[in-house]
């Protein structure tokens, strides 16, 4: 038989090179300066510099290990349900409305991302039930930037962009976001920051909340509320769920996406959970969760949803992990004080308030380009653009450093 | 009124399906030989010894950290799952042209795979480009391709029940008259549901086409070292492949060989023509894996790699494979006995023939129903059983069940 020879050239040629998604760790890993410091990071890091473990989860995970009686099954494809079950009561409370009725049913899924990611393929499956709706979906401005990304991939292409984090004010401008709401065409989508926003760290207070969940109802507007650190931001669980738990009690439909990387410190593990709360129709949507499910991932890892169920089921357990929630909340706002501190005692012209008002990792700046280049290129400072940063990364060695890093990019004609 | 009030019902999936009916039915003689797990002799999910002593010694390390993993995925996973498919000695790797991406479980790893082929093979984001999969195949192919856009999707010929072996002469027809480009989803080993596999020699037949045609090979290997009990055996053909000069894919699953189901561990492994093709590639696909899940799960991935990378473990880890396809081979030499010992009907070669977890018996959907209904043993529409469910305990039964369905049911 005639032996065929191989082309010379690629099926790949076409391919075009796609820059890092992380190119900014990448920067700060290779930088060599001593005093470089990374606050562009997504997870929580302690005092010491690393991210921590919960002694409660290693302690979890040790049995686990040693556990005769877990074997190896593939799992049901929306996941365990005693981690189901325990992350929508942990979301939503044990009384609500929506459990009590039965309306509501959750899907165990890889980290908040493959949350977002199922919710956007359920929506762009079921919504309306017209296969052709694609959209629009409204994100806050500015926000993570592969949100977009991920709705788009989903199939819903337009994405368009409500007012949030307001530069002069170093907040959220509730007016401008309601006005945007009011302005979307009835029945959009729109994704709402619930326990934090990033990057910016943003949050709005329950009065806040109840304007924009009204504009919600009265535009029929559907929530997608995005979750990523429950009880990080306030130190109380249910505090940093109310906005989800107050559109519910209006008896708004909607999705939850949430993480348990954060509060539970399993970055590692991809543990996030989607939440859907519908008024009927339940096991209908629900099966077509399933079957987009099996094109994904089929069925979702174990290890760290067992973890997180196992303390969820525990009342002992519960009550020493929310201990360690608040720990982590409580230094974060420490943090942000003492960085307060350090800026007024610098000097200048500016006001340092809106860097304690909300809680949580994230804390925006509102540096313009040259300020945040100065502080990569210049001090080895590494945030997010707009001058965000996790604030959990600044520890009492490179307080002052940063504190005199930012008062400099400030000051000088940049 | 709800938004989501006239969506309809999905349907389940048809092996989902048997297994919770299995759990409902009390009769005492049941026995599942639907889903695709192994089990033991005693009927219970295996826990491969070196599988408990890597995961302790992970929970015991207290320098491990909690982190993301890179988006791609561990490191030490990706190339030590990449050799385990291509050999310690694969040129391929010598010559830094191939990569890969921690994926989860064997669907990601298509997942991920068909996503980007869907963007950017055979021009961009052409959706047009024909998807061949095996008649039969694993039901959930067709279903991936599909959602990551492909809209041509279409059977190769594979199985011929009429000689209840490989329709070679129609998979090669099928072959010639692709479109040029078109890609074909082959099965390592153990085809899934037929555990019929082409020989080498037909294996070098189907490269031959595919070459000339520039047919692209997207390889689904989910039982490698499962099949034969031996890893580089069940890799013959993928490596073919590679020697041959094509660019490939290779979805692997370490489910069903490390008995991990539960914590989903893949990977895609990619071969291209040189190092600059494959970087550009792997970098597309982490942008998809950015939207799709973000960072793959640390803790399969890393018992996986720690195992092939400690040489003990290693050793320790090819013999719990070979004891899980052992059990296997005898399950189907003793169930070809007994079917021949009690005289039913029809040739049984097949299922001594047949390799991997699956045997597609023949029996025809009445007869399955049969089986099903009457004599409680859980079994595909198919006909597709899987030998791990069963145990020294049932072959009997099942055997002199499989006789009687034959006998009596037309």
């Amino acid at each position: 038989m005639h032996q065929h020879e191989m082309s010379a050239r690629s099926v790949f040629d076409g391919v075009v090179f796609m820059p890092s998604q992380i190119k900014l760790l990448e920067d700060f890993k290779r930088d060599m300066h001593p005093d470089k410091v990374n606050l562009a990071g997504r997870e929580y890091v302690g005092e010491h510099g690393h991210t921590t473990w919960l002694p409660l989860v290693r302690k979890i995970k040790q049995q686990i290990a040693t556990d005769p009686t877990l074997t190896p099954e593939y799992p049901p494809n929306l996941g365990i349900p005693e981690f189901t079950r325990r992350a929508t009561e942990l979301a939503l409370g044990k009384d609500s409305p929506a459990i009590v009725e039965s309306r509501v049913f959750g899907v165990q899924t890889v980290g908040c991302t493959g949350a977002v990611h199922l919710g956007a393929e359920l929506l762009r499956s079921c919504y309306c039930s017209s296969s052709s709706w694609s959209g629009p979906i409204l994100l806050s401005s500015p926000c993570d930037d592969s949100l977009a990304g991920i709705f788009k991939a989903a199939g819903i292409e337009d994405v368009q962009y409500y007012r949030f984090w307001d530069a002069e004010s170093n907040g959220v401008c509730v007016e401008n976001m309601v006005r945007d709401l009011e302005n979307a065409p009835e029945q959009c989508l729109v994704v709402l920051f619930a326990s934090g926003h990033r990057p910016t760290g943003a949050e709005l207070s329950q009065e806040d909340w109840k304007r924009v969940a009204e504009v919600m109802v009265k535009r029929q507007l559907f929530p997608f509320f995005l979750m990523s650190a429950q009880g990080l931001c306030s130190g109380s669980l249910e505090q940093d769920a109310w906005p989800v738990r107050h559109c519910v009690s209006l008896g708004l439909e909607l999705l939850c996406a949430q993480s348990f990387s954060y509060n539970f410190g399993l970055y590692g593990e991809r543990v996030g959970h989607l939440l859907c709360v519908l008024k009927q129709n339940l096991l209908a949507v629900q099966s077509q969760a399933e079957k987009i499910v099996q094109t994904l991932w089929s069925c979702p890892p174990m290890e760290g949803a067992r973890v997180v169920a196992t303390v969820l089921s525990n009342p002992a357990h519960l009550v020493d992990w929310q201990e360690s929630v608040k720990a982590i909340a409580e230094r974060c706002m420490l943090i942000r004080e003492r960085l307060r501190e350090r800026l007024r005692l610098l000097g200048g012209p500016w006001h340092w308030d809106h860097i304690i008002k909300p809680g949580g990792l994230y804390c925006c700046f509102g540096l313009n380009t040259q300020q945040v280049e100065f502080l990569v290129q210049k001090k080895h400072i590494y945030l997010l653009p707009n001058g965000c940063l996790n604030v959990s990364a600044i520890n009492s060695r490179n307080l002052d450093y940063v504190a005199e890093s930012i008062h400099q990019a400030l000051s000088s004609k940049l | 009124m709800s938004i989501f009030g006239e969506v309809p019902q999905a349907a389940p999936v048809a092996v989902f399906k048997l297994t919770a009916d299995f759990r409902e039915d009390q009769n005492p003689r049941k026995v599942n030989l639907g889903v695709g797990a192994y089990r033991t002799d005693e009927g219970q999910p295996w826990v491969l010894p070196v599988v408990r002593k890597v995961e302790k010694m992970i929970a015991d390390d207290h320098s491990l950290n909690h982190e993301y993993l890179p988006i791609l995925g561990l490191p030490e996973f990706r190339s030590s799952s990449s050799k385990i498919a291509l050999g310690e000695d694969s040129p391929a790797i010598k010559d830094n042209r191939v990569g890969a991406v921690q994926c989860l479980g064997g669907t990601g790893a298509l997942k991920i795979g068909a996503e980007f082929l869907r963007r950017w093979y055979n021009g961009t984001d052409n959706t047009k480009t024909p998807i061949y999969v095996s008649a039969p195949t694993w039901e959930n192919h067709n279903a991936v391709f599909s959602n990551a856009g492909f809209e041509d999707i279409r059977p190769y010929k594979y199985w011929d029940a009429g000689k209840r072996g490989l329709d070679l002469e129609g998979f090669l027809g099928d072959l010639e008259s692709a479109p040029d480009h078109s890609i074909f989803v082959l099965h390592a080993c153990a085809h899934n549901p037929t555990g019929t596999d082409p020989t080498q020699d037909q294996w070098k037949q189907i490269a031959d086409v595919m070459k000339r045609k520039s047919l692209f090979a997207f390889f689904d290997s989910a039982y490698q070292g499962f099949a034969s009990g031996n890893l580089d055996k069940d890799a013959w053909a993928v490596r073919y492949f590679v020697s041959q000069g094509f660019e490939l894919f290779c979805a692997q699953s370490f489910s069903k060989n490390f008995g991990l189901y539960n914590e989903r561990v893949g990977n895609l492994t990619v071969v291209a023509k040189d190092q600059d093709n494959l970087n550009r590639v792997l970098s597309q696909m982490e942008k998809i894996v950015r939207i799709t899940w973000s960072n793959p799960p640390s803790q399969g991935a890393r018992l996986v790699a720690i195992t092939l990378n400690t040489p003990e473990l290693f050793a320790e880890w090819k013999d719990n494979v070979k004891t899980m396809a052992d059990r296997v081979l005898l399950m189907r030499a003793q169930l070809k006995e007994k079917l021949k010992a009690l005289g039913t009907p029809g040739t049984w070669e097949h299922i001594t023939e047949q390799i991997g977890m699956f045997s597609f018996t023949g029996l025809n959907p009445k007869q399955v129903e049969y089986l099903v209904k009457e004599k409680h043993i859980y079994l595909m529409a198919s006909g597709r059983i899987n030998m791990c469910g069963l145990t020294t305990k049932n072959i009997d039964y099942v055997a002199e069940s499989i006789h009687e369905a034959v006998t009596t049911v037309q």
